[in-house]
């Protein structure tokens, strides 16, 4: 149970200390770091990122969400596919989702230019792949449940009753 | 001409807040731990309830103790969380904000001469209140070595047997106690004992956070003698859109809405539209805030400690209430650490007795700013060890 609390305060703020998370909660900071140890032996936790919204930076990156429909055999699955995919490090995200097409895949680049090449040259050439639609991202609003912004709007009277 | 002012206005003196609040508005770099309201924006579910009354021209006045249907969800709502139970007919009023709601029952109950005990140190409007209505004030100071809740022995010091009303506010403002049911028994055996009303503001009830909110009206005797205030103000992050109401005896409520159909006729509709929805959707918002101004109070109540100021285990509302170091006053220390730290916090003496040497600390900021503002106070506290 505490192993959840732990996560809930990672997957807030990843850079919460572990006296931090300890000060917030009833573990003391050796039990959190116990915690965070065991949650990453046992794979629930995978890494930790920056969300970064990238329009607020000059250089520019492209991201594109691209659907894929695959077909099957006898001798390849799902799991198969995925692997080769997730291996070239412009996928950045690779799900197997419900609906009209088969994989939801996301790709990152540093411009139009090399995102279109990589689809065209290393993805839709593999033999299962039947079918690609890309959408460039255009504008991020939220990602990992932050939703972007100034984040400067606190407009309450410094001091209130 | 100079206007001739009234007596009972000139007796009150300014607000002790609103000194702080000057001077911290003067600078850009402050952090804000004087803040009485939440810092989460409305769920946003009552939100657009409220923006799709607005696009449907619901903009009319609502009937004068407030739409049905919302007195109706209020009821339940009390029913479910607080084992109340009130008839949505007759013993529920909506109120501009809470606040209009104590001023009502200070005027409805109050008469000139009349003794209204307040347990302090308290929310800063019921004194006003009580001199605006022409009643006497008799403070009641709670103790730090009882937890600042209200005892027996307290009431009795202070002489409030010979009261006629007695304010309590708990989950209190500033300090953040509650009272457990096992608190609250002898107080209201004391208040049937001498044939008392009570006013019971309980807007901080859902922020409690170890066990569950016990309401005085719940005790045997005690419902037929009391007010409950409760409101949308701090529980559903709706400060601004003010809204609150009072559960009460039909006779009390019919009074109360005989000042309130005259002096603001209805609460506020599209606030009412919100609050419907608030009721009816919004209790996972509501738990997810509970939930984070509980980390928050467990860090900063850990923080005080390893900076070594003393503070007591505050268990509600968004407050707590550490004792000033050696060698300042409350009024001192807080001016001190906001010019030299740039962090504003409340002087207790402001709330009332009992107050003094303490300062009112609140908690309804992100913890990117306190985790900062706590390193500030350590600063200081360091500094001037
Ligand atoms: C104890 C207490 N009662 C009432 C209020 C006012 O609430 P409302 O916004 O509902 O008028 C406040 C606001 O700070 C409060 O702290």
């Amino acid at each position: 149970m505490s192993e959840r609390e732990v996560l809930e305060l990672l997957r807030e703020n990843a850079r919460y200390s572990a006296a931090d998370i300890a000060r917030m909660t009833d573990l003391d900071e050796a039990e959190v770091e116990a915690a965070i140890d065991e949650l990453e032996a046992a794979g629930v936790v995978q890494g930790y990122q920056a969300v970064v919204d990238w329009d607020e930076l000059e250089d520019e990156r492209v991201r594109a969400e691209v659907e894929l429909n695959v077909r099957l055999d006898r001798e390849t699955g799902y799991a198969d596919i995925a692997e080769r995919l997730a291996r070239f490090p412009e996928v950045t995200a690779l799900r197997l989702v419900s609906g009209d097409y088969d994989f939801d895949m996301e790709v990152e680049g540093d411009s139009i230019r090399e995102v279109s090449q990589f689809i065209s040259e290393k993805v839709a050439p593999v033999p299962e792949i039947t079918q690609t639609v890309t959408h460039y991202v255009m504008t991020s609003y939220k990602e990992n449940g932050i939703e972007f912004g100034d984040g400067d709007d606190d407009d309450r009277l410094s001091v209130s009753p | 001409m100079t206007f001739e002012l009234a007596d009972r206005v000139q007796t009150v003196p300014p607000s002790g807040i609103r000194r702080f609040f000057e001077i911290a508005e003067e600078r850009d770099d402050v952090i804000s731990l004087g803040v009485g309201e939440p810092d989460f924006a409305t769920p946003w579910a009552a939100r657009d309830a409220a923006i799709a009354s607005l696009e449907q021209g619901k903009t009319s006045y609502t009937a004068n103790r407030g739409k049905r249907e919302l007195r109706d969800a209020i009821a339940d709502y009390v029913a479910d969380r607080f084992d109340l139970g009130y008839d949505p007919g007759e013993e529920i009023i909506v109120t501009a904000g809470a606040s209009e709601a104590v001023d009502l029952a200070f005027r409805a109950f109050v008469d000139p001469g009349d003794t209204v005990a307040i347990a302090q140190p308290s929310y800063i409007s019921y004194e006003p209140g009580v001199i605006f209505a022409g009643g006497d004030v008799l403070p009641v100071p709670t103790k730090e070595d009882d937890d600042f809740r209200l005892t027996v022995d307290a009431l009795e010091e202070a002489g409030a047997q010979d009261a006629d009303v007695l304010v309590l506010c708990y989950p209190n403002n500033p300090t953040g106690a509650i009272m457990r049911e096992a608190d609250l028994e002898p107080i209201a055996e004391f208040v049937r004992e001498h044939d008392q009303i009570v006013l019971s503001d309980e807007i901080y009830a859902e922020l409690t956070y170890e066990g569950e909110h016990t309401s005085i009206a719940t005790f045997e005797g005690m419902r037929e003698r009391t007010i409950v205030f409760n409101g949308f103000s701090k529980a559903h992050a709706m400060t601004g859109l003010r809204l609150g109401y009072a559960l009460g005896p039909a006779d009390a409520i019919h009074a109360m809405n005989k000042i309130h159909q005259y002096a603001m006729l209805s609460a506020p509709t599209t606030a009412q539209h919100a609050a419907l929805e608030a009721l009816d959707s919004c209790e996972d918002d509501v738990r997810e805030m509970v939930s984070q101004y509980d980390r928050r109070r467990q860090f900063v109540l850990s923080r005080f400690r390893e900076i070594g100021m003393d503070v007591f285990e505050a268990k509600g509302a968004f407050y707590c209430f550490p004792e000033v170091p050696d060698g300042f006053t409350a009024e001192e220390f807080a001016e001190a650490v906001l010019h030299e730290q740039g962090v504003a916090v409340v002087p207790g003496d402001v709330f009332g007795a009992g107050g003094e040497g303490h300062l009112r600390v609140s908690y309804a900021t992100g913890l990117q700013d306190l985790r900062e503002a706590m390193n500030r106070l350590e600063a200081f506290v360091a500094a001037h060890g």
